[in-house]
């Protein structure tokens, strides 16, 4: 070592303070370890649950497991809404290296629009943390999800993910009984159950869809699964399996239905069919119908804004919510009101000159047939359809009392036990008019609401109930469109009582001038009647659309087709043992027996006869096999 | 049984004498070797786990804590004397090559740190100078009366703020900390007096707003998710935040070697590399933590006792600045990634994968074995 003479150095005092010094820094050193010591204390031991909780909280996620929704069935077990895999495209962001040259080579793989990377890039940056998937596209097609498999490789970051998306076969025929599922939105999510929503994307929004949602939807479960932080699932630590919603085989009949809508064939109008015995509704439909898939995913607003200006009215459930005057229809349940009330008796007449006048009045109110049908007794009335007839039963019977017998049959309120929104109708009163008008009843209103007119607004499936009611003697059932959920058969209440007339032999009296209808030879549907292979009891009603001035004669020809009156008919069979009550409405069809009657003696035919048909077929098919 | 005893002892004692004279004669400390292999070895087993236990990743630590020893076996054959010599000659190349990186260093993780000569070698100038800068200032003062005059601590201010600034402007302000630290552990070491240090201290604190001034919005917005962490759960705190979850939900006992779900999944960021402790503290618990920090300050105390038997100046005030810069590494490095200092880059000492930091600390432990077992026997 160089050492320089002429420094001073002493190397004691040197040696000296460097130990002193030395000794300090142990001293620092050992604090500074004691206070790191007390910082992993704090952590390890005193907050170690605090730690330990979080920690936990990092790696264990709780997902949801959205149960399978139940499927629906029509009676005989023919689907009529599943459940179908499809597949979305997913990104994770966060594992992509080149954002832009993947969305692009995408786009190239499957073929889309340059335009759309930006969409793309835009969706991708929907989530919040970069290892969660966002949505890219949905309902790949096969030849989309191949094209992806082969360039897997290429395209890290990129999922295929199956996702079940209700699928609806046959939808026109069945989209207003079925209704339709789509997103849950902002609204709905205020009300639902958020943990047993929490995987599922679409609730019922009309329809059978949304009446049993509850039990359709069934019990999310959920699983417990360990992850890492990019969110890569590694294992599953424990899970409670979601239990699916459950199956519903619906009252309708897939092959009656389907007859009805063909039978309308495009037309607007409706068809009801119910099961007498046990208020089953057979058949429900409403035409025109609409393709109820489109709502599933999201309805596109060129196709929806083309459901709306339909002019037709494909979205309207005309079954449940079209309201009619039901015109001839009801002078059946007229002439038992009139039996019930003593204002008539099977064998009074009233002589028709064509018209009917009211008592110190001038106003003429005419019969269908301008020359009148003579001397009418109640069973010629019903079965010619006489207007002057049933003028004076009304203004005998008075509004108030014949509202009040209508009420017995359904008319004019919600008797359905599980149709989702169906519309109550107008069953007129003198009290009904003061609410609504604040007026005081006339009684020439009184003749209009006796013909079926008027004020008296009924739907297609109180009109088909009402009969359903008349072919039971009395008998009330209610309306209802499921008959098992599961295995566990529906009974609906008995929303009304049953019917007791003071005279049994009524309800056989108007079966009778009902089946003269069919079969008679004045009877007004006597050509839908021929060849009868059962006794059928029908009634056609023909409703005015347009109102005429007094006096004024109906020409069809010169009006508006949407002016033309409404083709009605309602009927059941066979009389002795009813297996089968329906209402027909054509919209503007013109006169019900001639419009309405042939599409209900066809869905008679089909329904009553079918039965004989695959009796006869059953030991041809076991033989074959 | 007395008999024996008695006539078995001189051998033992013999045989003692002749160890110590051959670990003499290789110049290695018996007892830092061992420590430091045992630092390492327990390094390399939380690192296979820290890896998630990938095995290539410990055997480049392997390769490269063989590099390290090699640099220090060698360094540890110099004399002191020679060390002496090229401390100058090593600070001015040095301090160069710190223009150098100025003037055209690579950019390498947002900071210009690296000196490049294509196809030859990626070099850290900041790195050289955590040990010459002791060393350069340890030789200024070896000549000098101490404790030093105002002149002579001038002088040394000049030798340490040169480079130091030079480093800060890379910028690498936790690198420029820990170099102009290790050079102010040489003046206390000294026996700077304790009104100037108090007057320092002053100066150190009234200059802090002058340093938030020039500081990059990256390292303010450290310190101040350092202050708060949970201001920035998902951007800067996540670090601290995870690396504190992971050591807390260790406990005392810890989850078990490679089971530790924050470092395993991946929760912890640097997890291999300057949050290891994190992963020690989550699968060894508060027991593999205080091991490992009683192993460091086993080897901080080694050193001290090696610089107090330091014959010369310039010896004592490099072991002793060595090994108390060694000891900061450690503080630093578990400070931050228990929460309470800012994050910093400074890896764990010898236990971080980690290739050039591993190379300088133990060419200082090579500078220490060589001041301690080159002493001449005359002195004793």
């Amino acid at each position: 070592m160089p050492k320089r003479r002429d420094t001073l150095k002493d190397t004691e005092q040197e040696v000296r303070v460097f130990r002193n010094r030395s000794l300090l820094a142990v001293l620092l050193v050992l604090l500074m370890s004691g206070g790191l010591a007390a910082r992993l204390f704090y952590l390890q031991v005193v907050q170690h649950d605090v730690f330990i909780t979080r920690s936990d909280q990092n790696r264990v996620r709780v997902e949801p497991l959205p149960p399978n929704r139940g499927l629906l069935m029509d009676r005989n077990g023919v689907l009529l809404a599943e459940n179908r895999p499809t597949y979305n495209l997913t990104i994770v962001p966060e594992r992509v290296d080149d954002l832009e040259a993947t969305l692009g080579l995408l786009v190239d793989i499957l073929g889309l629009p340059e335009s759309d990377v930006a969409a793309l890039k835009a969706r991708s940056r929907q989530r919040q943390r970069p290892f969660q998937p966002a949505l890219l596209l949905s309902e790949l097609d096969e030849r989309q999800i191949a094209q992806l498999a082969v360039n897997r490789y290429r395209l890290p970051g990129i999922e295929v993910e199956a996702q079940l998306l209700r699928y609806y076969p046959d939808t026109d025929i069945m989209s207003h009984v079925l209704g339709y599922v789509g997103r849950i939105n902002a609204e709905e999510v205020k009300t639902l159950d958020k943990g047993n929503y929490a995987g599922t994307h679409f609730i019922g929004k009309t329809g059978i869809e949304r009446e049993y949602e509850a039990l359709l939807h069934g019990t999310a479960g959920l699983r417990k699964v360990e992850t890492n932080a990019r969110g890569r699932v590694l294992r599953e630590l424990g899970r409670t399996d979601p239990v699916p919603g459950q199956d519903i085989t619906l009252t309708i009949d897939k092959q009656l239905q389907q007859l009805g809508y063909e039978l309308l064939d495009g037309r607007r109008g409706s068809i009801v069919a119910i099961e007498p015995a046990t208020g089953e509704i057979l058949a429900m439909v409403s035409s025109p119908g609409f393709d109820a898939n489109l709502f599933v995913t999201g309805i596109s607003h060129r196709d929806y804004q083309g459901l709306r200006s339909n002019p037709d009215l494909p979205l309207y459930n005309r079954a449940i919510r079209g309201q009619y005057p039901p015109a001839s229809t009801i002078k059946p349940f007229e002439a038992l009101a009139g039996l019930e009330n003593g204002v008539i008796t099977p064998k009074k007449t009233v002589y028709d000159p064509g018209f009917y006048k009211l008592p110190e009045h001038s106003r003429r109110y005419h019969n269908w047939l301008r020359w009148g049908h003579g001397r009418v007794d109640m069973r010629r009335a019903i079965v010619v359809s006489n207007d002057t007839y049933f003028y004076n039963l009304a203004h005998e019977l008075g509004i108030d009392r014949l509202a009040d017998f209508m009420h017995r049959f359904g008319f004019g309120e919600v008797t359905s036990h599980d149709v989702h929104g169906a519309a109550s109708g107008v069953m007129p009163s003198s009290e009904w008019k003061r609410e609504r008008y604040g007026q005081v009843w006339f009684p020439g209103e009184t003749l209009s609401v006796g013909i079926g007119q008027g004020y008296w607004l009924s739907t297609p499936l109180q009109l088909a109930t009402a009969t359903a009611v008349l072919a039971n003697r009395g008998e009330w059932v209610t309306p209802h469109l499921a008959k098992r959920i599961g295995d566990e058969p529906v009974e609906p209440p008995q929303v009304k009582d049953d019917i007791e007339l003071a005279n049994e032999e009524w309800w056989d009296l108007v079966y009778g001038a009902m089946e003269d209808v069919m079969t008679g030879s004045e009877g007004t549907a006597r050509r839908s009647g021929e060849d009868l292979d059962y006794r059928m009891a029908g009634k056609s009603g023909t409703a005015q659309v347009f109102t005429l001035a007094n006096d004024e004669r109906y020409n069809a020809a010169e009006l508006e087709e949407r002016l033309h009156d409404h083709a009605l008919f309602t009927a059941f069979a066979p009389i002795e043992n009813p297996g089968i009550a329906i209402a027909v409405i054509v919209e503007n069809a013109g006169g019900g027996s001639s419009n309405a009657a042939p599409l209900a003696r066809k869905m008679l035919d089909a329904w009553l006869l079918r039965e004989e048909a695959e009796l006869d077929e059953a030991p041809i098919r076991s033989e074959e096999s | 049984m007395r008999l024996q005893e008695s006539t078995l002892l001189p051998n033992r004692g013999r045989s003692i004498k002749r160890r110590r004279s051959l670990w003499l004669r290789i110049h290695l400390d018996p007892w830092l070797l061992g420590l430091l292999f045992v630092l390492m070895l327990a390094g390399l087993l939380v690192l296979y786990s820290a890896s998630g236990q990938r095995m290539p990743v410990v055997t480049a630590q392997l390769t490269r804590l063989g590099v390290a020893v090699v640099t220090m076996l060698v360094l540890a054959q110099f004399t002191p004397g020679t060390l002496y010599r090229w401390s100058l000659p090593l600070y001015a190349a040095g301090f160069l090559m710190l223009i150098a990186v100025e003037v055209m260093g690579d950019v390498g993780m947002g900071a210009q740190r690296w000196l490049v000569i294509p196809g030859v070698i990626r070099f850290q100038p900041s790195e050289l100078m955590k040990l010459v800068m002791p060393m350069m200032v340890a030789a200024y003062l070896h000549r000098r009366p101490l404790p030093p005059r105002l002149k002579d601590i001038l002088v040394c201010a000049l030798i340490i703020g040169a480079p130091v600034v030079l480093i800060a402007r890379q910028p690498d302000l936790g690198t420029s900390l820990l170099v102009g630290s290790a050079a102010v552990f040489v003046l206390l070491l000294a026996g700077l007096s304790w009104r100037l240090i108090g007057f320092l201290g002053l100066l150190a604190a009234a200059a802090m707003p002058l340093l938030w001034l020039n500081m990059h919005a990256y390292q303010r917005q450290r310190v101040l998710t350092f202050l708060n962490p949970e201001s920035d759960p998902l951007g800067a705190g996540w670090n601290i935040i995870q690396s504190t979850t992971a050591i807390g939900s260790g406990g005392v006992e810890g989850k078990g070697w490679t089971l530790g779900t924050q470092s395993q999944l991946e929760f912890l960021p640097e997890r291999h590399t300057d949050f290891i402790v994190a992963v020690l503290g989550e699968e060894f618990g508060l027991i593999g933590m205080l091991l490992i920090l009683m192993l460091y300050l086993l080897i901080v105390a080694r050193g001290l006792v090696i610089a107090n038997s330091a014959q010369d100046t310039f010896g004592r005030l490099v072991a002793g600045s060595i090994t108390l810069t060694f000891f900061i590494y450690v503080f630093v490095n578990i400070g931050m990634v228990s929460g309470i200092l800012p994050v910093v880059g400074v890896p764990l000492p010898l236990v971080s994968f980690a290739g050039t930091s591993s190379v300088t600390l133990l060419a200082g432990f090579g500078i220490l074995m060589s001041i301690q077992s080159h002493r001449r026997l005359l002195a004793r």
